[in-house]
This record gives C-alpha cells, structure tokens and sequence, in this order.
C-alpha cells in the first residue's frame, strides 16, 4: 500500500509552497521582536532549532526511505528477519542524540544565565553596553481582575491597560498579583514571567524600536482573561516625556481607597491614568496590606520567623469583606495589624549585570559567560542598589 | 536474547506446561500489598513535604512550642508503639495456629490502638478549643491534616481488626485469613512508622523550632 | 464553603437553579443525549440484553472483557471530548472584529477545562489502560491479572469518574479554571460554584480506580510471567506497560494527595494554598506537574511498546536493539520524575534551577531519540507490510519527530519565557498526543481487534479514517504553531488582530477534517460487525504475528490457554512457530478461574454518589452512601469462594473447536 503515501506527500510540499503566502501577511513578533532580550531569545529559538533539524531530518528521510525501500512488494531489497543488533550501530544511534543535547544543553545553561529575567541589562542591543549613567527605568506592575495597573515611581505617575518607555533605555519591571496567577507577556520587549499574589517577580527587558507592541496576560485568569490586554508604547526620548505630562494631567489619583475601588473586578476596561501615586502603594500591594488593619505578609513572616505571637495571637484574625469576596457571597479571613512596621523597598540583592554577547559561538565564549562574572563586572561601575 | 540455533538443540524443548500444577491462590497478594503501601507512603510524603514547607508559617499565631504537649503526645506514641508490639504476638500466635490467642492479641491491639485515637482526638478537641484551628495558619493546615490522615488510618485499621478478629472466629486460621493477618500486620506496622516520623519531624522538631 | 442559610438539609446546595434550562446549547445537548440514551437502553430492553450485559460484561472479572469495556468508555468519552475541541474551535474561528463569538466566558472557560480533563482522563487513559488490560496478560501467557476482582473494581470507578464530569454539563457546571486547577483560581474565593467540586471528586473517584490497576498490573507482570519468561525475555509491550504501571502507582497518590489539599481547601476553610494565613499557591503548582509530567509518559510509554511490536512484526524482522529498548524505557521511566519545573519556567525559580530542569528534560530525548532509530532499523532489511497498525506506526514516527522537537525547545528557559502558554506550546502537546499517544491507540485498536473478537476490522474506512486523521491533524495544529510565533497566547476567547483569523479558520477546517477521521472510525467498526463473516480470521494468528497472544484463539477462551507455555525465546510465538511446535490435542487439565462478582459495580456506584453529595454538600448522602460502600467492601471480604473451576470436559470441547476451526481455515 505504499502508493497511497504519495498523496501525503504531495499535501505536504503543497503545505510547504502555500506557507510562505500565508506567513508574509502574518507578523511572526516572536522571532522578530524589537527588544533586544526577545530578541536573542529568538535566536536561541532558531539556534535549538538548526541543532534539532540536524538530526530530525535524517530521520524523517530515513523513515520514508526504509519504508519505500524495504516495502514487501520489493523483492530486491535484502531480507534478514534475524538481524536485531548490531553494537556499533548502537552507540551511533546513541552518541547521535547525546551529542545534539550536550551542544543544545550548553547553550540551554549558557542562555538561561545570560537571559535570566532577574538579571539587570548590561547591553541594549548588539555592541551597545548600557551606559554606566543610566539608571533602568523602574515599573512596578499589578496584575488585577481584570487589568494591568503600571505604577512609574520615578514619574509619580500610574496608568491602568496603557504602558510607555522610552526607547533603549533598560526597564526593569516588579512584577505583582492582588487576585490570582497571570503572566506578564509583551513578545516584542522580552519574554514573560509569572504575576502571582502575595509575591514580587522582576523581569528587565530593553525596546529598541520606537512603536505600539501588544501587551497581555498569558495565564488564564477567570472570565475577563481575554480582555486583559494593554497597548505597550516604544517612545522616543520627547514623545515619552509627552506621555509623561498627559499622565499627569490625568484628574484621577491613585492611593489606597482608589486602589481597593480599582482592584474589583472588571472587564476590557479603558485605559486610564494616575497622576500622582502613593509612593508605598506598590510594597502594600505585595504584602497584601492595602486594606487599613490588615497585616502586612512581611511582617507576618518577620512575626512567624520569631515564633509567632503564640496562643494570644490565636484571635489576631477577623474575617473580612472585600469586595470580589462579597460579591462572590463570601469572606476570608486576615490577620489584623498589631504594629505597622514602616514600608521599605524590596531588600533582595539585586544581581550585577554580566556583559552579553550574542547568543551564538560567541556567547559561549568564556568572557561572556556566567562564570567570568567579576572580570565584566569590574568594567562596570557598581550599580546602586535600588 | 536472540537465539539463534533453531536446529541444534540437544534435548528437547517442552512449549507447553502439559503437568502444570494449580498455583496457590493469592500468591500476588503480599507483593501487592506492598506496593499498595509504599504508594500511600507517597500520601504521607506529600504530607510531610507539605509540612516541611508550610509548617513554619504561623501567620502571626501560635507555633508548635505553645500547643503542642510532649508528655502527652509521647504517652500516645507508647500506646501506638505497644500495639505494635501485641500485633507482633498476634502474628506468632497465628504462626503457632492458637485460633484464640490470635484474637485475643487482636483485641489488645485494637484496645492500644483505640486509646492512641482517643488521644489524638481530645488534643484535637484542645486545639480547636483554644481556637488554634486548621482554618487558623498554613501551619495548623499542615499539621491537622498530616496527623488526621494518620489518624484515620489508624481508624480503618481499627476497622479492619474488627473483620479479622470475625474472619478468624468464622473460618479459623485458613491460608486466606492467614494472609490477610499479614496484610494487616504489615500496614499495622507501617502506621507505627509513619507515627515515628511524624512523633520526630512534627513534634521533637516543632518543640525545637 | 457555603453560609449554612444556604444549604437545604436535603439537597445541600442542589436546586433547580442548577439545571442550566437557560443555556439553549446545552438545553439541546441535553435532549439529543436523552434521545440517544432513552434509544439505547429501550433497544437493551428490547432485546433483553439487560440479564446478558450484567453477567457476561459488567460485572466480569475477565480481564479481556474489562479491557475492551475500557476501550468503549475511551471511545464514548472521545465523542465528548472533541466536542468540546469543536466548539473551541468555532468560537475561535468566529469571536473576531469585535464579534464575541457564540459562547460567554462562563461557558468557554468551561469547555476548555472539560476538553483538556476528559481527554487525559477518560479518553487517553482509559483506552491506555484497557489496551494493557487486554494484552498484557496474554502476552505473557497468564490466564487473568493477579486481582481480577480489583480489575472489575477499577474499571468502575474510572467510569463513575467520567459518570461524574458529565454529570456536570447537565447538573450545575464543570470547573472554569484550566485542567490543572491552579490556586487560588481554584479556591472558594475566585470559584465558589460546584465546577472545581466536580472536578476534584471526579478525579479523585477515577485516580483510586487508575492507582489501584496500576497495582494490579505490576504484580501480573512481576508475578504472572509463563515459565522460562525472564525479564529480558518478556515483550516490549509488556516492559512498557510495566514501567507505566510503575509510574501510575508512584504518581497518582500525589495527585490523590494534592486534590485532597484543594478539597481541604474549599471545604474545611484550611490555608495550603491561599497566600493570606501563609499558604503557598505555587506548592500546588508543584506538586501537581510532580504528577503531571510522568502522566505524560503514563500516556506515551504503552504506545511506544505498541510500535515496537507493529513494526517487529509488519517487518517480518526481530525488533532491533531489544535491550537498548528496555534500558531506554526504563530510563525515560525515572527521568520523568525529575523535569516537572519545566512547566513553570516562569515562575522566576533562578537561572540555575531552570537550567537543571532544562538539562534534565532534554536528556529525556535522547532513550526516546534512540527508541526512534530502533524502530528505523527494525524495519530496515525487513519486509514491511503495510496494513493499517504500520500505517499509523510511520505516521507516527513522522509526526512525533516534530513534536518531540517542539518539545526541547520549549525545554530551552529562554525560548520557553517566549513561548510559554502560547498556541505553540498546545501544539507542541497535540502533536505528541495525537501523533504519539492516539496514533499509537489507532495502531493498537487495529492491530489487536481481530484478537479481541475473531475479526479483522475493515480496511478502506480504515484508510479513510487514517487519511482523515493525518491530514485534519497537520491542518489544525500547524496554524497553532504559527500562531504561537505570532504571540498568540492559549484559553483566549475573542480576538482583537484580525490577520488572525485565516490560521484559526484554517485549525477549524482541520478538526473538520478530524471529525470525518472520527466517524470513519465508528463506521469502520460498524461496518466490520456487518461484515464479520467475510472478515473472520480462524487462524487465531492473522498477522503472523510473534508473541504469545497471537498463539491462542480469537476471541481467546475465557481461560486465554488451554496449556500454560513455556517460552524460549524473546518472540516465543515466532519461536514456537518456526520449530513447528503445536499445542498437544488431549491431557487437559480443569482450569481454576475467578467467578464473577457485581461487588465491583457496587462499591463504584456508591463511591460515584458519595462524589455527587460531597460536590453538593449533601451531606446525609455523604454519610449513607459512604456507609454502603464500606458495608459492601467488608461483606465482600466476607466471600471466601471466589473461584470456579472449568471442567477439563469444557477445555477439551473448546479446544476441538478450535482445531476444528484451523483446519477449516487452512
């Protein structure tokens, strides 16, 4: 039967002549973003590629081939029902793979080192070390129900579904939840990472190319999932302070009470801006101490790491009203403040910038590798801890 | 394992067990059972896992050093510990094929057995009295329902004694109740040992926290 | 859980409300599977099947029978679960240029969760299961599992699983949170309807019954092996079931163990996985992937043993490399525990974590990487038949490459942070389910079928549901790939981009194409039913096949050999053939054989109801039916003779039938 792979095979280079129609309309923004980290993401994605097709293809071939070439109705073809083993075949067959995951794990650790979301920029694209001078641009980002709030504490501004940066300067974003998991996606900029409650991640990205990029969550949320969506703005220098100064024109403020009104849950909701912010809001976000008399996670855990407040601490709880719960018909239950320890900023070290070549041959090279961290380090001034 | 001499065999080769003898029943059950428990080792290892990690959060609440009372709790280990040790006699009992020795030592398992539950269930009670409830903290979780799954262990163990010491007064020390005896002490003594983990990890080390 | 004002003591949360009379899709559905259903069991009555189904079926102890019941459930469930695929995909295709598409978030977010659960669940580990069921212990020479009570059982409870998600589409509603279920999404707090209730307690009701043949199947493999069978002697089939086993039974207490977590959760108020009183969300998300990523080789590794097989035997050849295919299995068996973090790379666990689960994952490519040049070579210098089980074999290894290479590069964290939860990664998981673990079912299904019931299945709807399947796979996922590269992130019900749109219609085309492949299927079986006679294999052996249970009769007797065998060589039944060994004609022996029991169906159907109390905190139900389950597994032990013997008369009746039937063939 084996004529009747012919037509399989036909569809298949039909597929392969009608795609590059189909995708010339299409932007394909995850492998040509316009950042510089999405962007040597991208080469990883087709560098692992290459190195995966190096022996995909062979064995794609093969299979055609053996089944054409040792098909029954082919009485040319040699016969031996008992050859089953064959030693030097075997280490071929497995040394072949071992070799394309030695390579592809090399660059697999090299890569996730020098792409490490947590990792402050050392470069803002190719043979563009970041300038000692400049400082990243710092946004803390709150995933709510269901939009994105961007607080700019440099700026004293917020905004609500719209975000904007000014072209290759560093971002580094502070990544939060109030309600439930999302992820922080914009494909053009750098790649995602997780926005979950009660926790910070941090993620730093550079846009290099001025534009309007698509911004989203990319971890189901609930019912308003598909609306979570923002416009992320590459301005150049002027244009960015443009949109500064339209953002504080903005009537609206945004401090505790707003924030509590905000966070209720809400669908394909217009963008909106702040234009003063409370300079603590975001750190109260993370510990989930907004609402007045509740217990800041921080210092729970300082509490909890000292023994707890013992039995007397037992009815340190009420159950509380918040909005989304009552809505739903029900509560939770919090620990109410006992002190209020002082808000202060996050007191994780941040990591030092290491310098990144291009993910190629080259950035395995040992100077830009991980493990040659201080001698790259040194040529860059120290970076104030933020 | 090819074989690749079709002609020369010496002897020949039998492809068919034409005297094949019937096979004891449940020769499969006691290696069965054993995978059975090492798969609700796996539950408990989630326990305790989930303990190690939640079992310091307190949330602002008490921590094992006010809550917990070692005399107590060690008195409950003894109990569970002696029942271990009066299984052990049921077992040489149903080795010696003593119908009535059997049982009995079943029944002051069960007893050791039920006073360890009743111990557990009045610190239970005593927490849940002052308030130091499972819905309190991430730590109270963790624990409620580490030493509850283990308690509830304990109480279909109970349960089953309870058939055995039945099954056994019906049908008499046969192969069956035999085997399940064993199938029984096995979990009997497997719950003694997660209570040693637990007794060690939650309640030596909560103390020394 | 819920204020008390609003429990009933009757119906706990259950009323009216939850008959969903306002959804018009579902109140269609509804009247079409209550036609359909009514059409059935009127049909049952008719013809008096009722008395035949219970005795001979239901609560069958014959592991043949469990195994081809499995099948039926997997392929029920199948109609259900794509057409919860259809309908994403039209919603998909149509929710552009502002349009909101025909299904709310309510309904949508409902199908996506059903369609992902029932198709791992109760569509792809049923069919598995039932698979092994069927052949393992004929492959190697045992008359039955080692508990073929536990087998009856097991079955059940998968199936009271399955009885309780779909009792959600029509009682109340399913869970709107994914298939996983991730806190706090899952919590009483974001999801206080029954939804993630049904879900936890209809897992939990089949997870028992998939742990407990997990069990049941390692000791029949450990313990059951005919005389001179050692571990390098046994089938590849049997390997890999054996190392699935082992993987269902050290995972499935972890996922117990966690939906336990959640139920305490939601029902008792305790703080696992909420963030206020110090719970930790992202602990579920651990422990589950520890179950969910061996799932997937739960899933793959039986179908890798059904290839194995097909193309030994449809190659005419010894499988090559034997032993290199067992250690690449069991390596892939334990590696499997160590890469579940490479579904959350992005959960910022550090560049040195992601990178050891990175390496980890990758490594896993290379026994499957070598698995793959086995079969190569097994068909090289063979003599390669190509009916329909290799057909679906070459397909197989075709597409599964793709997968396998989409897979590693997600495994990469770098390119993963750009393609995480994207349409790339659905049809990086669609591409080695479909083409790995469906396609090797299709292999399975056509290649053991005529073991299973005395005849061949038919061979052109054979090749149009192959076409169907090959062709409507490539047309709905490769746009997802594209899609993927697009940005384009998963679980989206409408969409802003309209260039979109073409790739989605063109993915919707494809499940078309699909849902001929399926019919064809169904066709094909009924059309073979109706051609029996002609398609009738008498030889027991119709594909000159090479291991033990092509040795036997088809459909085999009850006790599946009339003499136990005695095996020599790795393929025992190619071995036996080619020295000319027959089976002695006299000297049978009575058979000892278990009886049939209805305790199995009980306990399920008490275990089921007991789910649908607690899902609706009925809690008096709960109590009553918890009772009975308890009552009937003490009163079962209770049954001491549970064996019958078959008169060796009986053998011997059967077994001139079967000469008879030989000789007539040859």
């Amino acid at each position: 039967m084996i004529p009747s792979l012919g037509p399989r095979r036909l569809l298949r280079q039909l597929a392969i002549l009608a795609l590059p129609a189909l995708l010339g309309g299409c932007n394909l923004v995850v492998l040509s973003p316009a950042g510089d980290v999405a962007q040597r993401q991208a080469h990883l994605v087709m560098i692992s590629t290459g190195l995966m097709l190096l022996i995909i293809l062979p064995v794609m071939a093969l299979t055609v081939l053996f089944a054409w070439r040792y098909r029954a109705a082919n009485r040319d073809a040699q016969y031996e029902p008992e050859w089953s083993h064959s030693t030097g075949l075997e280490l071929v067959i497995w040394s072949a793979p071992l070799v394309i995951i030695i390579c592809l794990g090399a660059l697999a650790w090299a890569g996730t080192h020098l792409l490490d979301p947590y990792r402050p920029l050392a470069r803002i694209g190719p043979d563009r070390p970041v300038v000692a001078a400049v400082e990243p641009l710092e946004v803390n980002v709150v995933a709510l129900d269901w939009k994105w709030l961007f607080i700019l504490p440099e700026y004293g501004v917020a905004s609500v579904n719209e975000l904007a940066a000014p072209v290759d300067r560093p971002i580094r974003f502070r990544i939060t939840s109030t309600a439930v998991m999302n992820s922080f996606f914009i494909p053009a900029l750098a790649g995602q990472i997780y926005a979950m409650p009660g926790m910070e991640t941090t993620l730093h990205g550079v846009i290099n190319r001025p534009g309007t990029y698509e911004g989203f969550s990319a971890n189901y949320s609930g019912a308003g999932f598909s609306g979570m969506r923002f416009r992320f703005h590459g301005l150049a220098g002027p244009e960015f302070d443009a949109w500064i100064a339209q953002a504080r024109q903005a009537d609206a403020t945004l401090g505790r009470t707003e924030f509590l009104a905000l966070q209720r849950p809400s669908e394909n909701v217009p963008v909106r801006h702040f234009s003063t912010v409370d300079p603590a809001l975001f750190d109260a976000i993370v510990n989930k101490c907004v609402e007045p008399g509740r217990m800041c996670l921080r210092d729970m855990m300082s509490i909890d790491e000292r023994g707890g407040l013992g039995v007397a601490g037992i009815d340190a709880v009420r159950r509380s009203g918040r909005d989304r719960d009552t809505l739903a018909g029900r509560t939770t239950t919090m620990v109410t403040a006992i002190c209020s320890i002082p808000a202060t900023p996050a007191q994780r070290p941040v990591p030092a910038p290491i310098a990144q070549a291009r993910l190629t041959g080259a950035g395995l090279r040992p100077q830009a590798g991980p493990y040659s961290r201080p001698l790259v380090a040194s040529q860059l001034p120290p970076r104030p801890e933020s | 394992m090819t074989s690749e001499t079709v002609t020369t065999q010496a002897a020949p080769l039998r492809f068919y067990d034409v005297e094949e003898h019937e096979h004891p029943e449940g020769g499969s059950t006691m290696l069965g059972f054993w995978i059975y428990l090492m798969s609700d080792c796996l539950i408990f290892a989630i326990l305790f896992a989930c303990f190690a990690v939640l079992g310091g959060n307190y949330a602002a609440g008490p921590s094992p050093r006010d809550l917990f009372d070692l005399p107590q709790v060690a008195l409950s280990t003894a109990m569970l510990l002696f029942s271990s040790i009066t299984f052990g006699f049921a077992m040489l009992s149903m080795q010696a094929g003593r119908r009535g020795a059997t049982q009995g030592w079943l029944v002051v398992t069960a007893l050791f057995g039920l006073a360890f539950l009743g111990m557990e269930l009045r610190e239970f009670a005593h927490l849940i009295s002052i308030g130091a409830t499972p819905q309190r903290s991430a730590f109270l979780s963790a624990f409620f329902t580490l030493v509850g799954t283990h308690g509830l262990h304990v109480t279909f163990g109970l349960v089953w004694i309870a058939t055995m010491i039945a099954q056994v007064g019906r049908h008499g020390l046969i192969p069956a109740n035999q085997r399940r005896l064993m199938c029984l002490s096995l979990f009997w003594h497997f719950l003694d040992i997660i209570w040693i983990g637990v007794f060690t990890f939650v309640y030596l080390m909560g103390m020394l926290r | 859980m819920a204020a008390p004002s609003e429990l009933s003591p009757i119906f706990g949360r259950l009323t009216l409300d939850a008959l969903p009379l306002h959804e018009p899709i579902l109140v269609v559905t509804f009247l079409v599977v209550a036609a359909l259903g009514t059409l059935l069991l009127g049909a049952i009555t008719w013809f008096r099947l009722w008395g035949y189904l219970w005795k001979e079926w239901f609560t069958s102890v014959d592991h043949k029978k469990i195994g081809v019941m499995y099948m039926v459930l997997g392929i029920i469930m199948l109609l259900r679960g794509f057409s919860d695929a259809i309908m994403m995909r039209l919603q998909q295709a149509i929710a552009f240029n502002g349009s909101e598409g025909y299904l709310p978030p309510h309904h949508y977010d409902q199908v996506f969760s059903a369609h992902g659960v029932i198709m791992i669940f109760f569509v792809a580990m049923p069919l598995v299961t039932g698979i092994m069921n069927f052949v393992v212990p004929l492959q190697i020479g045992a008359r039955d599992v080692s508990f073929p009570f536990l087998n009856n059982f097991s079955f059940w409870m998968t199936t009271g699983g399955a009885i309780l998600v779909m009792t959600s589409l029509f009682v109340g509603e399913f869970a709107k949170t994914g298939w996983l279920a991730y806190p706090p999404l899952s919590g009483t707090t974001y999801s206080p309807d029954v939804g993630v209730d049904y879900y936890i307690w209809g897992l939990q009701v089949a997870g028992i019954g998939t742990t407990l043949s997990g069990i049941n199947l390692i000791c029949t493999i450990i313990k059951l092996r005919a005389p001179g069978m050692s571990l390098m002697k046994m089938p590849i089939f049997t390997w890999t079931a054996l190392c699935t086993n082992v993987l269902i039974v050290a995972t499935f207490p972890v996922l117990t163990a966690v939906l336990a977590l959640l139920a305490l959760d939601r029902y008792v108020g305790m703080n696992f996985f909420t963030t206020e009183l110090g719970g930790n969300p992202m602990m579920y998300v651990n422990l589950i992937w520890i179950w969910g990523h061996p799932e997937v080789y739960i899933l793959i590794l039986p179908l890798f043993g059904v290839y194995s097989e097909v193309t030994s035997t449809f190659s005419g050849k010894r499988l090559f490399g034997y032993t290199s295919m067992v250690y690449a299995t069991v390596v892939i068996t334990i590696l499997s525990y160590l890469v579940w973090l490479h579904h959350f790379f992005t959960m910022g666990s550090g560049a040195s974590v992601n990178s050891f689960f990175a390496i980890t994952t990758m490594v896993i490519s290379i026994p499957t990487g070598a698995k793959l040049f086995n079969w190569l070579f097994t068909m090289y210098r063979g003599r390669i038949r190509f009916e329909l089980p290799m057909m679906w074999t070459i397909a197989f290894m075709l597409t599964f490459v793709v997968g396998g290479m989409t897979g590693v590069l997600l495994a990469v964290p770098p390119a993963d942070f750009v393609l995480h939860n994207s349409l790339f990664l659905v049809a990086h998981f669609h591409n080695v389910i479909i083409g790995g673990v469906l396609f090797g079912l299709f292999a399975a299904i056509n290649y053991w079928f005529p073991k299973a019931f005395g005849f061949k299945l038919d061979r052109f709807w054979g090749l149009v549901s192959f076409w169907c399947w090959v062709v409507g796979f490539w047309l709905a996922f490769m746009p997802l790939y594209i899609l993927g590269l697009m940005g384009v992130t998963r679980r989206m019900r409408v969409f802003d981009d309209p260039s979109l749109q073409i790739f989605f219609v063109i993915a919707g085309f494809g499940v078309a194409v699909i849902f001929v492949g399926i019919m064809a299927l169904l066709i094909q079986i009924g059309v073979s039913i109706r051609n029996r006679a002609r398609l009738r294999d008498a030889t027991g052996d119709p594909w000159n096949g090479r291991t033990l249970e092509w040795s036997t009769t088809s459909p085999p007797p009850e006790y599946n050999f009339a003499f136990t065998p005695i095996i020599h060589d790795l393929d025992a039944w190619y071995d036996m053939k080619r020295r000319g060994q027959e089976q002695p004609m006299s000297g049978f022996r009575p058979i000892p054989m278990p009886r049939n029991t209805g305790a199995g169906v009980f306990l399920a159907a008490f275990a089921t109801v007991c789910g649908f109390a607690l899902i609706w905190q009925i809690w008096w139900l709960v109590a009553a039916s918890f009772i009975a389950a308890l009552v009937t597994a003490i009163g079962h032990t209770f049954d001491y003779d549970r064996s019958h013997r078959i008169p060796a008369e009986t053998v011997a009746a059967t077994e001139a039938l079967r000469t008879r039937a030989l000789a007539a063939a040859e």
